[in-house]
């Protein structure tokens, strides 16, 4: 727990917060980092497989390839998720398999799949970006704070 | 009558006449399987909702009860039962199946008690000859509440608990053979200010703390009184702190009897982290495991303390600590009484 929030909690609180962290599993965190520099750079290398398979059979180049890969891999989570696969990867993964854009993809689907009981208006379409909603709107909006960045670096600062 | 502070003992010793349990497949994997009534493979139970489901659950536990009790539906006067999920809508629903009067509570995971402790105090009182009480869970349906989507792969810290998929019902009434009800204490609101909603263990120990102290201090026995004091969710983590915190406060207790039904339920190697947990979880374990080795004649006396944390999803998200809070119920059977 971070330590400005336990300037608000009275001393026999912080006692126990420290009686009770040193009996806490800690989470492993090497471990953690190195299952997902591998599952991830796994994911990485299949996209990578399919980004030559669209090469060198279909007429797409190494600029035009990005998106029929994304939708690809996207969609193979979309299986493993149905499958109900992927949650069990990713506990053992973790970000290894959240950071990925098949990631992305579950956790859309996986909203999807979990409110279809309440109906597709209210129910799907209503939930199914509720966790991916959020990496849309602030991803779309880092990507505009840089873009204007270096808009402004570029016109007044002479970079180009 | 009260004794102490907050601890009813109860004269006429209310009977648990009849209980039931009902699983899922996880729990049919797991350690106590055998002791389960019904059992069942699918986590939808053949319904089109996780929701309807987990009504089920209730339903067929409290039928399976009535049945080996050998007794019909119009003769319970009253169904006092909880679950997790938003308005407690499985327990209505069930109790609209059922056609008893009810009474619906919420103590979180604290609700199997909670509800055996006011049944108990009813008809040790004259207000009814037959309770129907209990408390259920199912895994996907509280999930899809608390956490994130079922299939959503975010990976959970080794503090994280697994919610048991199941119901257990306990018929009480006033005579006949069984486990005896003889007293109850109701916890009070604990706040250690923990935020970890994926530690729950960690947050709920000092409430199952400060409540079997006050049990123990209110009934003026020591803690050997007991066969076995067990909790309803702590987990390895809650598990470990509340024995440490109550040997700090100078308790004499022997490791074996003190155990969790978070820890009794699941078998080594399921993938449950922690242990399990939810409103099922205590119910379950006692209500079937539990009693069952009481009739046996391992143990004499037991006192459960079924432990809840009392969030819900919004007041963690806008940054609220986890208040938490623990019900202890004392059961007896074989002694000089029964």
């Amino acid at each position: 727990m971070a330590n400005e929030k336990r300037k608000h909690l009275t001393p026999v609180q912080q006692e126990y917060h420290q009686f009770e962290q040193v009996r806490e599993t800690k989470r492993p965190v090497l471990k953690n980092c190195v299952r997902a520099f591998f599952v991830g750079g796994f994911i990485c290398a299949i996209g990578q497989a399919i980004s030559y398979f669209y090469m060198y059979f279909f007429d797409f180049t190494e600029k035009t390839v990005g998106n029929p890969t994304v939708a690809t891999m996207v969609f193979i989570a979309m299986l493993l998720t149905g499958f109900g696969v992927y949650d069990r990867l990713a506990q053992f993964a973790g970000a290894g398999s959240a950071v990925p854009v098949t990631g992305f993809g579950n956790a859309v689907i996986s909203a999807a799949i979990e409110h279809r009981t309440e109906g597709f208006v209210l129910g799907v379409g209503g939930n199914m970006f509720k966790l991916a909603g959020s990496v849309i709107l602030f991803g779309t909006f880092s990507a505009f704070v840089v873009a204007l960045i270096k808009t402004i670096v570029v016109k007044w600062g002479g970079l180009g | 009558m009260m004794k102490g502070h907050r601890t009813w003992v109860f004269e006429n010793r209310p009977v648990i006449v009849a209980t039931a349990t009902v699983g899922g497949p996880f729990e049919a994997n797991g350690n106590i399987a055998d002791d389960f009534d019904l059992l069942h493979e699918d986590l939808w139970l053949g319904e089109d909702s996780y929701e309807k489901a987990h009504k089920v659950l209730f339903e067929e536990a409290f039928f399976q009860a009535m049945k080996k009790a050998n007794i019909e539906k119009e003769q319970v006067q009253f169904m006092i039962a909880g679950d997790l999920i938003n308005q407690m809508t499985p327990s209505s629903f069930a109790a609209r199946t059922l056609s008893t009067p009810y009474l619906g509570v919420f103590g979180a995971c604290s609700t199997s008690m909670e509800a055996l402790a006011l049944s108990a105090f009813i008809v040790n009182y004259g207000g009814a000859k037959y309770i129907l009480t209990g408390a259920a869970s199912h895994n996907a349906a509280v999930e899809k509440q608390f956490r994130y989507p079922t299939e959503y792969g975010g990976q959970k810290p080794p503090t994280a608990q697994w919610t048991v998929t199941g119901a257990g019902v306990a018929l009480v009434g006033s005579e006949g053979d069984g486990p005896r009800i003889t007293s109850a204490t109701i916890g009070r609101v604990v706040d250690m200010g923990l935020t970890d909603p994926f530690n729950m263990g960690g947050a709920m120990a000092p409430a199952a703390v400060d409540t079997i102290e006050a049990h123990l201090r209110d009934m003026q026995v020591d803690a050997s009184y007991y066969d076995l004091i067990v909790t309803g969710d702590l987990g390895k983590i809650g598990r470990t702190v509340s024995l440490d915190l109550l040997r700090k406060n100078g308790m004499k207790l022997e490791e074996e009897r003190y155990q969790d039904c978070g820890l009794l339920i699941y078998r080594e190697g399921q993938p449950v982290l922690s242990g399990g947990s939810g409103a099922g979880c205590s119910a379950t374990v006692v209500y079937g495991h539990l009693l069952n080795r009481m009739k046996r004649g391992e143990m004499k006396r037991m006192l459960v303390v079924a432990t809840g944390a009392l969030l819900s999803p919004l007041t963690f998200q806008q940054g609220e600590t986890i208040p938490c809070i623990a019900h202890a119920v004392a059961i007896e059977y074989g002694g000089d009484h029964s």
